[in-house]
């Protein structure tokens, strides 16, 4: 099987079938997960361009480049595109669905046509979305804070809410595939404790997409329901209560942070062992770490409410708890070290963003521990502090792990190599124009700065240029990898099966694989990650 | 172009210095935790980087190992827990001989009125060394008062008062922000705390005196729109005797008992049938639209001011004590 076999004539599932419909009705999970791809990186793109005007406003103290109506409405859709439209599905529906069928050693997910479904669910929510956002978008903030999203914003919240109500379904549906699959479709010998970590990270996921987005969408629904019915749920002049909206949206929205985060941790799960040449230290604890983040990180959601005007002894809980649930992270990122101990290792793109992940996702979780610390809370709430501390974790943390995802199974999707020197570049680029743009926050937002915030006093604008400047640095980075991976799809070299001489039954089918990833089911005698039975793989083919 | 370049913020309360030590321990602790990582894979990355003729020696994990390192953070989280939520404590537990503020919040103003009778806008006037705190409510979304020179911020909530208190230690004019998103200028709904030494603060006093404190404008105000028909201050009249009421236990019809605070006294002006006093019918009409906050707030300082006991003063939603109102309320 290490052999490797150049596949321009083979049948994949690229060159199975032609023709637009074709794509649009394909149940092969791999195609699906292209469709994905296309999808979350065009509304990455929008995403990225409110973040642009959002740093452009912010340059000046004063609020001179767009109203203040037009930036409220900028942070808003950014936050909301990257988070529902980008984040929440980047792993899970790109890499999730390309991999975790073939990482089993199954033909496709147990739900194909369900999985195209949740697509096209996907699709629907974001047409509504783009709609709402030409004519004239949403003002709320991502969190849709009642009462000014129920009774006082003018802006279109009814069609925003309800795009964002639908999307759930899409990540409900995969939620259930991914669960499904893990449960029912491992080959044989594939046991649980055998399982690659990418799958236990994503089975997590699976179970949080499953049990907290519908309450996100039934919260949404009551919101829509408020301002079109007149309910009173939130509203207090009818005996409603504004606090319970945000009690019901951050149980879904916290554990929604490890729905982006645990993806991640499961794509550096694989690139940290493969570029070591080791086992992951530690396998059980790494896999185990991911149940207890997505079985603790639902009972931590009021710590997002310290100053809401909860009670003093519910405060007291939930900041014992968050502290509880940096364990596990801190575990994870422990054994990833350990990973690296008297290893072979080599410094190739996907271990690049690997390193960066660990980096920043360190700082993020530790500047964690000052938010869920209650009287320091209280100062950094609602200030660029925040801002800060979750771009470290979910730009930081899962876009690193989805860049480095991308690139390590590059090979595996497009069937062909992705220039290793741009790679490696881009992978430098991006890490030092994130700690440009988000190192700064910290100070800022310690010095009181608040959060969505469109004109600020003068004292605060010199951390504001330099987190300007370090997004335009940033932009770069991120537009790099689109250029020479579209690049590498023509004239990339082809692939070979198994360039990383990854253990993983991924890589031990043609890439790109066929329609039913393997000829035969394979059947699995060997742990995951036995990387001392590897050869290393052959530098000359890795090289340009 | 930058006339400065600050690094710390002002630290101008007794919880700011608290909390700028916390601060400090917590960001030493964490510069150690990711000195100590980066450090590792750096180290790892280049002693063990790939070279001919080597290879990696396979390691299955360690069990006391990964115990060391669930635990020994653990230890170290527990101390920031702590230390954490006993300055909490200290910020929602007003001392209870504070002097006390009334806060209105509005898109995007904060209008405020002392004890005393002075109004202000976007503007607080204290005195220095003097525990101050504020009772504020909402007159349409949620707000958020902030002081970053006292580290201090307690959301705004509409329908309900919540606290906050502070204990200013420099004479200085410092930044007041609204903090929690509140449509278009939020951005603009900011202001200023003056904290003035307390003969300045007596003479801008007197200078702003008002036509009455905040409770004998509630008294007149309770006189205009009939209360005292029904609430007499001598006999039992159809409603409950107001006398020594407030920061004192309730007997309600259906059996409970809640502490009258601010929360209890607004919610029976604007829903009296939510808590009926034991022994009185329901028949009190709702005042919900026909008076506005600042109007409440002048009839909870009348109410209060009956009851010239001095725990009465520590009866706000944000003590210990005065959460079984707050409660109920929330539950109902």
């Amino acid at each position: 099987m290490a052999t490797a076999a150049v596949s321009t004539e083979r049948k994949n599932y690229l060159n199975a079938e032609h023709g637009i419909r074709s794509w649009l009705l394909t149940t092969d999970h791999k195609r699906i997960a292209l469709l994905y791809l296309l999808s979350i990186t065009f509304f990455f793109f929008i995403g990225g361009f409110f973040a642009l005007l959002i740093r452009l406003e912010l340059l000046t103290p004063a609020g001179d480049l767009m109203t203040a109506d037009m930036y409220n409405k900028a942070f808003t859709m950014h936050g909301q595109i990257m988070v529902f439209f980008f984040l929440i599905p980047s792993i899970p529906a790109v890499l999730g669905n390309f991999l975790i069928p073939m990482m089993i050693g199954a033909k496709d997910l147990a739900f194909p046509r369900i999985n195209l479904l949740s697509w096209y669910i996907y699709i629907v929510a974001g047409a509504l979305y783009l709609h709402c956002l030409v004519n004239g978008g949403v003002d709320t903030g991502w969190t849709f804070y009642t009462p000014y999203s129920s009774l006082f914003s003018n802006t279109h919240v009814v069609e925003a809410g309800l795009s964002i109500f639908i999307v759930g379904f899409s990540s409900i549906l995969t939620g259930l595939n991914f669960v499904v699959t893990v449960h029912r479709m491992r080959a044989p010998g594939m046991t649980w404790s055998r399982l690659p970590l990418f799958v236990w990270s994503h089975y997590a996921t699976s179970i949080i997409m499953l049990l907290g987005t519908p309450v996100i969408a039934i919260t949404l629904l009551l919101v829509v329901l408020e301002r079109t019915l007149n309910l009173g749920i939130f509203d207090p002049s009818r005996g409603g209560d504004p606090v319970l909206f945000q009690h019901l949206f951050w149980f879904y929205s916290h554990p929604a942070v490890y729905i982006m985060i645990l993806p991640s941790m499961a794509v550096i799960s694989e690139i940290v062992p493969c570029f070591s040449r080791k086992r992951v230290f530690g396998y059980s604890f790494v896999a185990a770490s991911s149940i207890a983040i997505a079985a603790i990180g639902f009972l931590v959601w009021a710590h997002h409410m310290f100053v809401a005007g909860i009670s003093l002894y519910s405060a007291l809980v939930f900041s014992f708890l968050s502290f509880l649930v940096a364990v596990p992270s801190a575990v994870k990122v422990f054994n990833w070290t350990a990973t690296m101990y008297k290893g072979s290792i080599s410094f190739s793109t996907p271990m690049l963003y690997a390193f960066g992940f660990i980096g920043l996702f360190t700082i993020g979780g530790l500047t964690g521990l000052f938010l869920a610390t209650l009287g320091v809370d209280v100062h950094l709430h609602d200030t660029y502090f925040v801002i800060a501390h979750f771009h470290y974790v979910m730009v930081g943390g899962a876009v690193m792990g989805y860049l480095g995802g991308i690139h390590f199974w590059w090979p595996k999707i497009s069937g062909r190599m992705y220039p290793e020197g741009w790679g490696r570049l881009a992978a430098l680029i991006v890490f030092l124009g994130f700690n440009l743009t988000f190192f700064p926050q910290f100070i800022v937002g310690y010095l009181g700065m608040p959060r969505r915030y469109w004109q600020y006093p003068p004292e605060y604008q010199v951390y504001n240029v330099l987190s300007t400047a370090g997004a335009s640095i940033l932009a770069v980075g991120y537009l790099l990898p689109m250029v020479y991976l579209l690049w590498s799809l023509r004239y990339g070299k082809p692939a070979p099966d198994n360039p990383w001489q990854a253990t993983g039954l991924e890589w031990k089918t043609p890439s790109p694989p066929p329609t039913f990833n393997f000829d035969e089911t394979p059947v699995v005698t060997w742990e995951a990650y036995e990387y001392e039975t590897m050869p290393l793989p052959d530098e000359v083919t890795l090289e340009r | 172009m930058f006339d400065n370049l600050p690094l710390w913020p002002t630290s101008a309360s007794v919880h700011a210095r608290y909390e700028d030590w916390l601060f400090i321990f917590l960001t030493l602790v964490s510069v150690a935790m990711t000195v100590l990582i980066f450090a590792a894979v750096a180290f790892f990355a280049m002693k063990y980087r790939r070279r001919h003729g080597r290879e990696a020696t396979p390691i299955e994990g360690s069990l006391l190992l990964e115990i060391g390192w669930s635990v020994a953070p653990l230890g170290i989280m527990l101390v920031m827990f702590a230390a954490g939520a006993l300055l909490y404590f200290r910020m929602r537990t007003p001392p209870t001989d504070s002097d006390q503020v009334y806060v209105v919040a509005k898109q995007w103003m904060w209008k405020l009125q002392h004890m005393e009778g002075p109004r202000e806008i976007n503007q607080l006037h204290v005195p220095v060394g003097r525990d101050i705190e504020l009772i504020m409510t909402s007159q349409d979304v949620i707000h958020s008062f902030y002081v970053p020179a006292f580290r201090v911020k307690q959301d705004v909530v509409p329908g309900r008062y919540t606290t906050l208190w502070f204990r200013a230690t420099r004479p200085g004019t410092y930044h007041l922000f609204c903090a929690q998103y509140c449509g278009t200028m939020h951005s603009g709904m900011i202001g200023e705390v003056v904290v003035m030494d307390p003969r300045d603060y007596q003479a801008w006093m007197v200078n702003g005196a008002a036509s009455g404190t905040l409770a004998q404008t509630g008294m007149t105000l309770f006189q205009q729109l009939g209360c005292n028909t029904c609430h007499q201050s001598d006999v039992q009249g159809r409603g409950p005797m107001l006398n020594g009421v407030f920061g004192h236990p309730v007997q309600l019809e259906d059996g409970r008992v809640v502490t009258a605070d601010e929360n209890y006294v607004r919610e029976s002006i604007l829903q009296p049938a939510a808590k009926i006093v034991s022994g009185f019918k329901p028949i009190m009409p709702s005042w919900q639209g026909q008076v506005n906050e600042e109007q409440l707030n002048q009839l909870v300082a009348y109410i209060k001011s009956l009851s010239p006991a001095p725990e009465g003063q520590a009866m706000t939603s944000g003590a210990p004590g005065g959460t079984q109102a707050q409660e109920s309320q929330e539950t109902k």
